[in-house]
This record gives structure tokens, C-alpha cells and sequence, in this order.
């Protein structure tokens, strides 16, 4: 990427960060909204495990209920039933070991790039020396190092999302989340976003949890991939993909191996986007029929 | 003044479903160029374009976002004028010398970006709003091929319905049935599916392919997902950033009708691969100018 | 393109565009059919209903002219200016802070609110009877009512405000390890700054409209002339113009109320424009 710089950052950064993270384990747990009959139960009996140092992608249709296992890992929501585990913790509330970058984006609108970028260490009185250095290579990491005194309303969305990561970046949180962090950028700035996305993991190599519901982002970022059902979600299938990394995009077109994954993950995944879509009205679910009916004369 | 035949198409996708009628809305976009503004402060948004779009047939046209692709949209619609240049519909002259815009009309229908329903309206009304308000039909007659259009496509049970209570991707679809009422020639559609996340679209646009299917209408797309125009179109046409030209125009021989298995294929690969490259050029110089902007 | 050559593209362009004549034309026919309206006595023997009995504008230009040379008018405006700036701010001390604890404390909320949203109905001048009996002096009273002018406006402003501050905003920062001050300090007060100058501009507009009014109702006081130390003010002069009968005088009060309105709500929106400088772009 021109506007990016490769340096290494790590030589730089105050103390040896946590080389690899935390491990995430979810284990059977469900999150139901409202009482009664109007009671709505949006994650069911869900258990998966977020591997230390590894990429996980989760993958689902949208509504699925990913964004609520999001707030639960990261400790804005308790689990109706079942427990989440930092490194055999219970989770009790948010924290800075588990940040999470919002789909769309939750910079601080009155304060400038750097401004955001330092609030964690501000907030927790670790404004020193040392930490503005770290500020300082990390806008340098995101090629943001110009637009330090910009306003985000004067940032694009592909330098948002950019900042958003330094803002994550520099509390090194041993659990990294990111909520479909690129949905709505059009398909080129999410194409470089990716690209770049990929880079930084391999440099730093922490614990992330990626949402998303881009089939090809997911299988050009991931470790392991959970595909999830429609609501009330759970695990449906874990994929391993087991590309090299650094992760080139021409070779993950050219891959039969990934091609293969793709073709297992569309094939589960479109079930439960058809079923999810059929939810939304009688007309959609008439459709859902119509369709079956085809592809199975074939 | 060169004809185009009235009956053009790919070998391949005709393969397999039935067409009993000679296939209107063939546009060809001959030399096309548009200028806003003046000749030394204005923006040059199309640069002698030179294309077909053939009949019965889905044409996507890609390119990065604010490459001028909107503004052929336009000018086929008759909202916006040419500079210069001629667009024909159906081997007669739309716009071009002398007649620099056309008028909009039934026979050109656009589904824009944002949802453009009423949402005052029942579903069923909004479908039927066109046919009414051009006083083509009564509203009984309207109402009732609003009714079988619907079904159709579908979207039985839902008619009497707001917009406001189905979902973004079923409102989609009322818009689309809503744009065929008048029985266009051709339907233009501005990257209809840009707000929706990948799973939906997917679902989506195999809605797309069924109406098409079913009604055989020729389609004018609009896009800057690649994987979506290879999926939908027997043609793509890839755009260049401003100002807009055809950088490469493919006939995608994938047979028709595709559902979403075709993504994995080699031959839908093998078209990605061989497209990749340009789109990505392109979307590297606009993704660079836009950031030099700011 | 520089802020300058933006701002001056911009003038240029309303100045020389379609808008910018049409504005010209309607106001100066506008002034036309006023100034022959109220001459239509003489110049057509009979004279226009309601429009005939208004003071031409020539002749109202003239006052203005008059009314510019004299200390007492400049004194007059000062005081009402005086008594709006002084409700106002009350109005801003008083509700801001009211405001937050508010939108912070639910229990605080649930004490406050119910009595708050019965009085708030009520409008300040019904107000001014009974500020005249509970207020020892005539300005104290005055001052109270154009206090509640502002005071309730800038209060909902204040708690919508901070109600509608997006709550990954409190979730990204408490993940980052926030103390509560350091939300209330970073994130709210900044958060509702936008909402206050919005109550601001609105609130200000209000006490114009109070402070003029209760000028009127409150009189001249012991000093029946303008400039007494109670009562004055512009809307006093307005209210005995009427009384002593001219016309002119009634007119060009309005008019330097109107002006003095619209200046202070613009410097109020420039203030707000540079507190919130992150509004300005996008």
C-alpha cells in the first residue's frame, strides 16, 4: 500500500507486548431480550473458543445475533446463561484487555486523531513519554501521521476505520474484536482495508475476533472460521484454512484449497441467509420455497 | 448511421430458457461523451464511450465510485443531458445531435440506491402507482396487475403491508416489481444492492435473476462489486476511473440459470482472475485521488 | 481552495445569481406597496384597509435617524439588552448543570422532572403577576421572567442532548478504562455541547420576545419617562409610543428590536460554531 509504511513497530513500543494474547472461551451460553412471551432469545446454547494469538472469524447472516456475542465477550451484556472466560477469568465488565472496533465508526467526533488515539492511555493517567512515542508510530503505522489534528467528519471511512485500529492498537488488548469493521466501504477501500488489515495482524500478532459477512474476507483473514445459523445463533461449522501467511490476495483466488472452503462455507451459509431472509415476511418465505423447489429439480 | 440487429445475445445464454418474442430495449451508447460545467472549469465525466447494451439481456456496467457510470444511467434514463455523442434504443436515435437529452419515460425505468418508496403507501399501492398517475390503466386495472406481478415475483401476502414493515431486501424486490409495471424496455438499476451486507445481496440478486427469468426485460446495472457483476450479467463492462470509458468488456458465457454454486466454479474464477487486475488498477488510482482530496 | 477564496466563490456567485435579484425585487416591491399603502390617503382619496394607517417607511427612516441621535433610545436598548443578557446567562448557569443531573441521575431525574415538566407549560409572562408579588423590586421581577424564558428550552435541550449521545461512545471509552469523571468530563460534556448551543440560540430568541413583553406589561415604574432606573427598556418605548401616539416611534422600536434579536443570535451562533469546531466540515 503506498500510503502506509511498513516499519516494524514493535521495536519501539514502551514494554514487550503480550506476544500472543488471551484465549476467549465461550461455553454454553445463551442471551435472551425482554420477559415473557415477548421474550426474544437471539443466541442459543453457544460454545466455541477463541484461540490465542489466532484469527477467528465468525460468519453468519445479518440479525444473526453476532453482534450480541460481541457485546458479550467484550462485557457490555451478561450472558442470560453460560459463562465467558478470559484465560480461565469469568468475564464481569468491559476492560482494556478486550477492545472492539465498531462497524461503523465510534471515534470520538469532538476530539482530533490523536486526541482519540491517546484517550486510553489518558483515561488510565498513562499519558507519558514513552506512550506519545507509541502514539507517534502507530499514526505513522496507520499513514495517518498528516491528519493527527484532523477532525473524523474530516476523515474518509477507509482513514476511520484506520484510526479506530491505532485507537484499539495502543492499549495492546490481548483480545482484539472488530464487528464487520468494513462493511459500507465501497468494495475497492474494503479490498485495500483487508489488505492492510491482514499486514498488521501478521505484525503483531495478538488474539483477534473478526465478525463479518463477507465470505472472501473471511476466508482471506481467518485461522478458523465459525460459521454461525440464523437466530437464535449458534456454531453451525468450524472451518480451519490453513493458507500461509503472509496472506497474498492473487494467491487466495488462485487456491483450489481456499476454493474449497468457499464452496463449504457458501453452502451452509446460504442456507441460513435463505432461512434468515424467510423470517422477514410470508413473501420472502414463499420466495424460500419457490427457490427450493428449483434447485432441487436440477 | 449503423443499425444494431434487434435481436442480439450471447449463444450461451439462451440455452435453456424459453424467449417466444423478439427482445426489446437494445441500447447502444455510441461516442458519448458529457462535461459538466464550462469547457476550461468544468468536469469531464465521460470520455468518448462506445458500448452495447443488448437486448434480453443483463449488461454491468463496474467501475470505481464516482467514475461516471452514474451519469450514462442518467442520460439513457433522460434525466441529464449528453455533451456529445448519440444513445440509441432500439436502432432509433434516444439523445444525440440536435436532441442532446432524451425525455424520461415507461419505457426507462430506474431502481435507485435509496429506496425510493412511498412509505405512506401500502406495497401494493406503491407498486401500482405508476400505471395510475400516468393514467394508463384505472386504478381497478392497476391494483390487479399490481396483484399478479406480485405474486409472481414472490411477494404474495405482503401487499397490503407498509414499507416500513418489511425489510430492506423484500423492499427491494416491491421496487423492482414496481419498475416493471409499465412493461419497460429496459430497467436501470444504480447499485441497488450497495447498502446490504454480502449474504443478503447474495440472496438478493437470485431474486434478480428469477424476475429476470420470468420477464426477460433488458437490464442496465450499475455496480463496483465485481463478484456480483460476473454473477449477474452476460455482459460486463469495466469502467475506468473519471473520466468513464470501457477498459474492458467481457461476455460472461456462464450458462444461465446460475444460482450460487457458479461463484465456485473454475470458469467464474478464471473470469475473476482475468479481471481482478483491471479493477483493481483503477480502484487504486481512485482510492488515491479520493484521499488526496482531503 | 482556501477558506477565503471558498467564502468570496460563494458571495460572488449568490450575488450574481438568480436568487440574489429576485430577493432585491420582492423586498423593494415590497417597500413600494408599503410606502404607497400608507400614503394611499392622499395619493388616492381613500385609504387602504390596515395597510393605509401604517407610517410610511420614509417616514420611519426618518425616526430611526431622529431616535439614533438620542441617548435616551441608545439608553433604552441598553437596558433590555442588559436584562436579556442577564436572563439569559441565569437561564444557562441555572440549566445546564440542572440539565446534567438530570440525564446523568435517574433518581435525581425522577425528583426533579414531574415538577419541571408541570411548570414548563405555563408561559413566562403568565409568570410576570406573580413575579411581581413574590419579587421585592420591579427588576427582579422582570429578570425572573426572562430567566424562565430561556431556562426550560436550554434545560430539554440539555437532557436531549445528552440522551441522544450514541452508547458506544460510553462503551469504547469504559472498555479503555474510564473512570466515571473522566466519561462525565470527556465524553458528555463534549457530547451535549451541540445541543446547548442549540438551546442557546433558541432560548435567547425567547427572552428577546419575554423581555419586551414584560417591559410592556411592567411599565415605566415611578419614572414615568424613558430611562427611569425601574422599567425602560424597548419594549417600554414601543408600549409608549403607543400611548403618546406615534406611529413612526412604535415602528422603528420594532424595528431596532428586531435588530438587536437577530445580532445576538448570531453571535450566539458564531460562538457555537467555534466551541464545536469537529461540526463544522462533513
Amino acid at each position: 500500500m503506498q500510503t502506509v509504511s511498513h516499519a516494524k513497530v514493535s521495536a519501539i513500543s514502551p514494554s514487550a507486548p503480550q506476544a500472543f494474547g488471551s484465549q476467549v472461551v465461550v461455553s454454553n451460553v445463551s442471551k435472551s431480550y425482554g420477559a415473557g412471551t415477548f421474550a426474544k432469545q437471539v443466541v442459543h446454547n453457544s460454545s466455541f473458543t477463541i484461540e490465542r494469538g489466532k484469527l477467528t472469524v465468525m460468519i453468519g447472516p445479518s440479525g444473526c445475533g453476532k453482534s450480541t456475542l460481541i457485546r458479550l465477550i467484550a462485557g457490555f451484556e451478561r450472558p442470560s446463561s453460560g459463562t465467558v472466560t478470559v484465560d480461565d477469568k469469568p468475564v464481569t465488565g468491559p476492560g482494556v484487555d478486550r477492545l472492539v472496533v465498531f462497524q461503523e465508526t465510534a471515534l470520538f467526533p469532538w476530539m482530533t486523531t490523536y486526541d482519540n488515539i491517546m484517550y486510553g492511555p489518558r483515561a488510565r493517567h498513562e499519558d507519558t513519554p514513552e506512550m506519545r512515542e507509541f502514539a507517534e508510530s502507530l499514526l505513522q503505522k496507520v499513514g495517518l501521521a498528516a491528519f493527527r489534528k484532523k477532525y473524523p467528519s474530516q476523515l474518509s471511512g477507509g482513514m476511520q476505520r484506520r484510526a479506530e485500529l491505532a485507537r484499539s492498537m495502543i492499549n495492546r488488548p490481548n483480545v482484539m474484536i472488530l464487528d464487520e469493521p468494513f462493511r459500507g466501504l465501497d468494495a475497492m477501500t474494503k479490498r485495500l482495508m483487508q489488505e492492510y488489515y491482514a499486514n498488521l495482524y501478521d505484525e503483531f500478532r495478538r488474539t483477534t475476533f473478526f465478525v463479518t459477512t463477507d465470505i472472501d474476507e473471511a476466508i482471506y483473514l481467518a485461522d478458523r472460521i465459525l460459521i454461525m445459523t440464523n437466530i437464535p445463533t449458534q456454531v453451525r461449522a468450524v472451518i480451519k484454512v490453513n493458507l500461509p501467511r503472509p496472506r497474498q490476495v492473487e494467491n487466495i483466488t488462485e487456491s483450489d484449497e481456499a476454493n474449497a472452503i468457499k464452496m463449504q462455507a457458501l453452502s451452509l451459509l446460504h442456507e441460513e441467509a435463505m432461512k434468515s431472509f424467510a423470517r422477514g415476511s410470508k413473501a420472502a418465505a414463499d420466495f424460500i420455497e419457490a427457490y427450493s423447489k428449483r434447485m432441487t429439480k436440477k | 448511421m449503423t443499425t444494431q440487429p434487434a435481436y442480439t445475445s450471447s449463444p450461451a445464454s439462451v440455452a435453456g430458457v424459453a424467449a417466444p418474442i423478439a427482445r426489446k430495449g437494445g441500447v447502444r451508447i455510441k461516442d458519448v461523451v458529457k462535461r459538466y460545467g464550462t469547457q476550461d472549469a468544468g468536469v469531464l465525466a465521460v470520455d468518448h464511450c462506445t458500448f452495447d447494451v443488448p437486448a434480453g439481456e443483463i449488461t454491468v456496467v463496474v467501475g470505481p465510485s464516482g467514475c461516471g457510470k452514474t451519469t450514462l444511467l442518467n442520460a439513457i434514463a433522460g434525466f441529464h443531458s449528453l455533451t456529445s455523442g448519440t444513445i440509441y434504443l432500439d436502432n432509433e436515435m434516444l439523445c444525440g445531435p440536435g436532441k442532446l437529452k432524451a425525455e424520461p419515460g415507461p419505457d426507462r425505468i430506474v431502481v435507485f440506491q435509496n429506496g425510493a418508496l412511498f412509505p405512506w403507501k401500502t406495497n401494493i399501492e406503491n407498486v401500482a402507482f405508476g400505471p395510475i398517475m400516468q393514467g394508463q390503466m384505472t386504478r381497478k386495472e392497476a391494483l390487479e396487475k399490481a396483484r399478479d406481478k406480485m405474486a409472481d415475483a414472490g411477494l404474495r401476502g405482503i401487499e397490503n403491508n407498509y414499507p416500513g414493515e418489511i425489510s430492506s431486501g423484500v423492499r427491494r424486490r416491491v421496487e423492482i416489481v414496481r419498475a416493471l409495471m409499465t412493461d419497460p424496455k429496459i430497467l436501470l438499476l444504480d447499485e441497488p444492492y450497495r447498502a446490504l451486507d454480502s449474504l443478503t445481496k447474495s440472496v438478493m440478486h437470485e431474486a434478480l435473476l428469477e424476475i429476470f427469468y420470468k420477464n426477460r426485460v433488458t437490464i442496465f446495472f450499475i455496480t463496483h462489486d465485481l463478484e456480483e457483476a460476473i454473477f449477474l450479467g452476460h455482459r460486463v463492462v469495466i469502467m475506468t476511473t473519471r473520466p468513464c470509458k470501457p477498459k474492458k468488456i467481457l461476455d460472461i458465457d456462464i450458462p444461465h440459470p446460475r444460482d450460487y454454486n457458479v461463484l465456485t466454479t473454475k470458469r467464474f474464477r478464471e473470469f475473476m482472475d482475468e479481471t481482478a487486475a483491471a479493477v483493481h488498477e483503477e480502484a487504486t488510482k481512485a482510492f488515491a485521488a479520493g484521499e488526496k482530496e482531503r | 481552495m482556501s477558506v477565503l477564496s471558498k467564502w468570496s466563490f460563494k458571495v460572488s456567485s449568490f450575488v450574481f445569481g438568480e436568487d440574489f435579484w429576485r430577493g432585491i425585487v420582492a423586498i423593494i416591491v415590497f417597500l413600494l406597496f408599503w410606502e404607497l399603502g400608507s400614503r394611499s390617503e392622499a395619493l388616492f382619496g381613500f385609504a387602504f384597509p390596515w395597510v393605509g394607517q401604517i407610517p410610511a417607511p420614509s417616514a420611519v427612516l426618518k425616526e430611526i435617524y431622529r431616535l439614533i441621535q438620542e441617548p435616551s433610545f441608545w439608553h433604552s436598548g441598553y437596558l433590555s439588552t442588559r436584562r436579556v443578557l442577564e436572563g439569559f446567562f441565569a437561564a444557562m448557569l441555572v440549566g445546564i448543570p440542572l440539565g446534567l443531573a438530570m440525564a446523568v441521575s435517574r433518581t435525581f431525574y425522577g425528583i426533579t422532572f414531574p415538577v419541571f415538566e408541570v411548570l414548563r407549560p405555563i408561559p413566562p409572562l403568565a409568570w410576570v403577576p406573580a413575579a411581581i408579588i413574590f419579587w421585592p423590586t420591579q427588576e427582579l421581577s422582570i429578570a425572573f421572567v426572562t430567566f424562565l424564558g430561556a431556562f426550560f428550552t436550554i434545560v430539554i435541550n440539555v437532557i436531549g442532548g445528552a440522551k441522544s449521545i450514541d452508547v458506544r461512545y460510553f462503551q469504547a471509552a469504559r472498555s479503555m478504562g474510564s473512570s466515571t469523571f473522566d466519561i462525565f468530563r470527556r465524553i458528555i460534556l463534549p457530547g451535549v455541547l451541540p445541543s446547548i448551543v442549540v438551546g442557546a440560540t433558541v432560548g435567547i430568541g425567547i427572552t428577546w420576545a419575554v423581555v419586551v413583553a414584560a417591559e410592556m406589561i411592567s411599565g415605566g415604574g415611578s419614572a414615568g419617562s424613558m430611562g427611569g432606573a425601574a422599567g425602560g427598556g424597548l419594549g417600554f418605548f414601543i408600549w409608549n409610543s403607543y400611548v403618546g401616539g406615534s406611529y413612526t416611534q412604535i415602528v422603528a422600536g420594532m424595528i431596532s428590536i428586531g435588530i438587536a434579536g437577530y445580532m445576538s443570535s448570531a453571535i450566539l451562533r458564531k460562538i457555537g460554531q467555534l466551541l464545536t469546531p469537529w461540526l463544522v466540515e462533513g
